[in-house]
């Protein structure tokens, strides 16, 4: 992993690419690295295109610009393919992460031509399984960690099962369910 | 012990608040503020505070309750944005002429309109003549420093003024960076008791505040209360002192970044100054003579410190994250060019308008500008002195 | 500590103020003679007067002393003239230039 690491969420408003792009500055930080995690503000409503940005790093991180060259960007809703230049600015030697039910060959053409590597999970199916509800952000945080190489497997799920311990203090149940989709996801992005 | 965190602006602010336990927090909810109250809420529910904490109709309740509760004795403050700011104008004036200690967590947001919830500095520079000391912050880390270090200043008895203490909405206030925080009672040791020498709430010796004053007496204590301002920059630094032994963090009036030997320098408040100096970093590995002037002190602004600490540059670009419609520029431009003025300064100065309802600032703006002051040396012409970065023509 | 109201007269510098222009101390109203400020004085007519008291309350400046249960002469050194005392005597035995 090369000192800075920058990533570019899309999702829709109610998603949770927001919490996900903040859990995953969470558990970065957790690893010793310095990291910045926020959303952009458009219009605030479900449904609405949202992005939400990661910077991970061995540095101090000093600069509050969005990012616009990113190594790496997670779609969390694959119908932004269309309606947002999600591969705009995203650097030929990073990867792009999908949720989709489709193939990666299905994928690539929705691309714009985008030169890198392509990873994709069915985040539908991984939480369907685990969690009984959609919850797409869990599945695509977990896969993310493992594209982008932030952690290796074991320090990620037990960083994030002190978290959401912390988190779903009431709710062990919750809990469960997220740390299986985790590991879920682990095994299912390609 | 220091604590390593990680944390949003608006949860390091609330953390903050939580370990000065103040006695009274009237608050109402605006974006990009509310997280304050709401995380302070959550503290007064769990009994980590005994804060008065009052939920108000309007934000011209919440500061009139913030300054009766300072004036009857208690440590008080409240917490705004942009138009909830604009509804308090009326009470920030008297909260300072009483001379009252209080604080406001401001989180910088447009004014309307259009209607914007996004970073800019137009609602605390609008206020910046309400008699308030103003202190900024560059990241979460400074935001959490300048809150700790508040009512050391406000409270100090040369002072006595409410402070406001800003930090930029959304891109620090949301943004979960890297940071320390003091232990609880390094918090508690450095900030100390609230003891007024008058108050109301005192059975001794009762008092009167916010009599009327005839014209025989007006201008006389205008005059007074502009005598409290004038020690403020000294406490500032005083506190700072001490807060550095404590903390191991430095602050000044103001930020000085690769001024020493700098030709071309930028003048700026807020977030964007971390921005700016990865800029200047990529310049000067380039061998490019830049630097960054950050304010932290705006209110009252240390306007001879900055003409001496921009002496000997060549050009100088004062950015505003506020319009001033005077068709000269905003008001921290106004402010500088004043100062250089006053100190027969030799820069040629220009005034740039940026980042307006959360325009993003890149670092190749940045660059940009530095790009410009060069061309403007070179050429020894300021040119337009008014100008507006990365607006689309 | 209470504040010396003898010292703010009109001619105070700005130095000689109090810190945001506060009052503290009680009955500092007694320091500040608001009887320059009036045109007419009511007069007192012992005479007519019953000591029914009905005068004492009604003064906004607590003008009028009471001693064992009666009235004592104005004072007219906080007394502004404002002449509710007048109407509110049944028996006339206070009367004003201009009020009936």
């Amino acid at each position: 992993m090369s000192n800075l690491t920058e990533i570019r969420w899309h999702g829709r408003g109610g998603q949770g690419a927001k919490t996900a792009a903040l859990l995953l500055a969470d558990v970065a930080f957790q690893t010793g690295k310095y990291v910045q995690g926020f959303p952009e503000y458009g219009p605030e409503r479900m449904g609405a295109p949202i992005t939400a940005y990661n910077r991970i790093s061995d540095k101090v991180i000093r600069v509050h610009s969005n990012i616009y060259d990113p190594q790496y960007v997670v779609v969390v809703d694959e119908s932004l393919l269309e309606a947002v230049d999600v591969t705009a600015g995203l650097k030929k030697e990073g990867a792009i992460l999908v949720n989709t039910q489709r193939t990666k060959e299905e994928i690539v053409p929705h691309l714009k031509g985008y030169e890198g590597e392509v990873y994709i999970i069915d985040a539908h199916k991984v939480s369907m399984a685990t969690m009984g509800k959609y919850f797409p952000n869990t599945p695509m945080l977990a896969a993310i960690v493992k594209v982008a190489g932030i952690m290796e497997e074991e320090t990620f799920l037990r960083e994030m099962k002190a978290s959401f311990s912390h988190k779903f203090a009431g709710k062990p149940e919750v809990i469960e369910g997220n740390m299986a989709a985790l590991k879920m996801s682990f095994q299912e992005v390609q | 012990m220091a604590k390593r965190d990680r944390l949003s602006g608006n949860e390091a602010v609330a953390i903050a608040l939580r370990q000065i336990n103040p006695d009274v927090f009237p608050a109402f909810p605006i974006t990009p503020s509310t997280e304050i109250p709401q995380y302070f809420a959550s503290f007064v529910a769990n009994g980590q505070v005994d804060t008065e904490f009052i939920p108000v109709e309007s934000e011209h309740s919440s500061m009139s309750a913030a300054i009766g509760a300072s004036a009857a004795g208690a440590r008080s403050l409240t917490a705004t944005s942009s138009c909830g700011l604009a509804y308090m104008w009326e009470e920030l004036y008297i909260a300072a002429s009483n001379r009252l200690p209080l604080a406001l967590a401001l989180v910088n947001r447009a004014l309307s309109g259009p209607i914007n919830i996004n970073c800019d500095h137009s609602d605390s520079m609008g206020s910046r003549d309400s008699g308030w000391i103003q202190i900024y912050a560059e990241n979460n880390q400074e935001a959490y420093d300048n809150m700790v270090q508040a009512y050391r200043i406000s409270e100090h008895k040369d002072v006595r003024l409410p402070i406001m203490i800003c930090q930029d909405g959304f891109i620090t206030s949301h943004a979960v960076e890297n940071m320390e925080l003091l232990e609880d009672e390094d918090v508690r040791n450095f900030v100390g008791e609230y003891e007024p020498e008058n108050y109301l709430l005192n059975p001794e010796c009762p008092m009167a505040v916010g009599p009327y004053s005839i014209t025989d007496y007006y201008m006389e204590a205008k005059r007074n209360q502009a005598e409290g301002m004038k020690h403020v920059s000294r406490v500032v630094l005083e506190v700072a002192k001490e807060f550095a032994n404590v903390s191991g963090r430095d602050y000044g009036l103001f930020e000085e970044y690769c001024m020493e030997d700098a030709e071309y320098a930028v003048v700026m408040i807020g977030s964007a100054a971390g921005t700016t100096k990865d800029a200047i970093d990529a310049l000067r590995a380039k061998g490019e003579k830049v630097g960054l002037l950050k304010i932290r002190l705006y209110r009252p602004f240390p306007a001879e410190e900055i003409a001496k600490a921009l002496s000997h540059v060549k050009a100088v670009a004062v950015m505003d994250r506020a319009e001033g419609y005077t068709n000269h520029g905003g008001p921290l431009g106004a402010d500088v060019m004043a100062a250089l003025f006053r100190a027969r300064s030799q820069a040629l100065a220009v005034n740039y308008i940026y980042g307006l309802g959360g325009r993003d600032v890149r670092v190749e703006d940045m660059e940009h500008v530095f790009a410009a002051l060069k061309q403007i040396a070179k050429d020894g012409d300021a040119g337009e002195t008014y100008r507006y970065l990365g607006i689309r023509e | 500590m209470a504040t010396d109201i003898r010292k703010l007269g009109v001619k105070a510098g700005w130095k000689d103020l109090t810190e945001g222009m506060i009052i503290a101390g009680a009955g500092t109203s007694r320091e500040f003679n608001t009887g320059e400020w009036s045109t007419d004085k009511p007069e007192f007519i012992e005479d007519k007067c019953k000591q029914c008291l009905l005068c004492v309350p009604v003064c906004p400046d607590s003008c009028i002393p009471v001693a064992d249960y009666k009235r004592g002469a104005f004072d007219y050194e906080h007394c502004k003239g404002c002449g509710i005392c007048v109407k509110s005597c049944p028996f006339g035995a206070i009367t004003m230039e201009g009020v009936e």
